[in-house]
């Protein structure tokens, strides 16, 4: 299974814009939305920190981890090549598992999570755009996968664990 | 923050996303009426922080995070000029469609900044 010029494949790994025309450009939407969503936690996550980041130092800093996954995962989209295509799907997974497990938390336990995060009740601040955004990312993943689908089976684990 | 102004800064992006989503579906690639919307709705924009920067000396103060209002002020800002770029770089429907998505983004963020000035209590 696996060919011996694996790393070559990085290179022909490009093409895969070029399949499915109308598909990409789905997919560049997606990408604008996830910058939209990197700023937006960006900007909150730096006005908790700057002004209040005494009064719940877990929340916020989950926050500001939030906003730099969201920026890793927009670039990530963007880059082709298998690497890429590897970081995408690990920062989207680990978003879809935060904001499950954080909006889950936050509606069981709201006393463990007094200050609003982008994730609380499954990203109701944001429209729930950060619940919706990672299945469309993973979705989006699944069908453009780099030219010689190699890691397929390790894409399925991911996908299979952070669903669980 | 002159309220009246905000509502229309609201009415006009909301209206500039949903043309710019409309024309993107529709098929249409991003063309003057679409990027002018955008222009637009970056003017007002620019407005608006004129606004902010001179209402304080005539006594019209925020009632919440001065800090927080300038965060999405300076976001929102940022945003119409990226949109415009990429509709220019890439010519298909789907820039028209990101066009439409970045106004309704300044239209959100719009309307947290009015929430800030005039509703919180901070």
């Amino acid at each position: 299974m696996r060919e011996s010029n694996d790393m070559t494949d990085v290179r022909s790994a490009r093409p895969q814009t070029n399949g499915g025309r109308r598909m990409s450009g789905i997919g560049r939407v997606l990408v604008a939305v996830y910058a939209v969503l990197a700023l937006a936690a960006i900007g909150r996550s730096f006005v908790q920190i700057a002004t209040k980041f005494d009064e719940a130092p877990l929340a916020y800093s989950l926050s500001a981890l939030a906003a730099v996954v969201y920026v890793l995962a927009t670039i990530a989209l963007v880059r082709s090549g298998r690497g890429w295509y590897r970081v995408a799907w690990v920062t989207i997974a680990f978003e879809f598992t935060g904001v499950v497990v954080v909006g889950a938390l936050s509606i069981a336990f709201p006393e463990l999570f007094p200050h609003d995060t982008v994730w609380s009740w499954f990203g109701r601040g944001y429209l729930f755009i950060p619940l919706v955004l990672p299945v469309l990312g993973m979705w989006w993943l699944a069908t453009h996968r780099p030219a010689s689908s190699q890691p397929t089976g390790q894409v399925a684990t991911t996908s299979g664990a952070d669903a669980a | 923050m002159i309220e009246w102004f905000t509502w229309v800064q609201l009415a006009v992006a909301v209206a500039a996303g949903l043309l710019c989503l409309v024309l993107g579906l529709a098929g249409r690639v991003p063309n003057d009426l679409a990027n002018g919307a955008l222009v637009l709705v970056e003017l007002l924009l620019i407005v608006q922080l004129v606004v902010a920067i001179a209402a304080p000396a005539f006594g019209n103060q925020p009632t919440g995070s001065v800090l927080e209002f300038y965060v999405y002020l300076v976001g929102a800002l940022l945003i119409p000029p990226a949109a415009i770029f990429w509709a220019l770089l890439e010519r298909n429907r789907w820039s028209t469609v990101i066009l439409g998505v970045a106004a309704l983004s300044v239209a959100v963020m719009v309307y947290r900044m009015l929430q800030i000035w005039t509703v919180q209590q901070a």
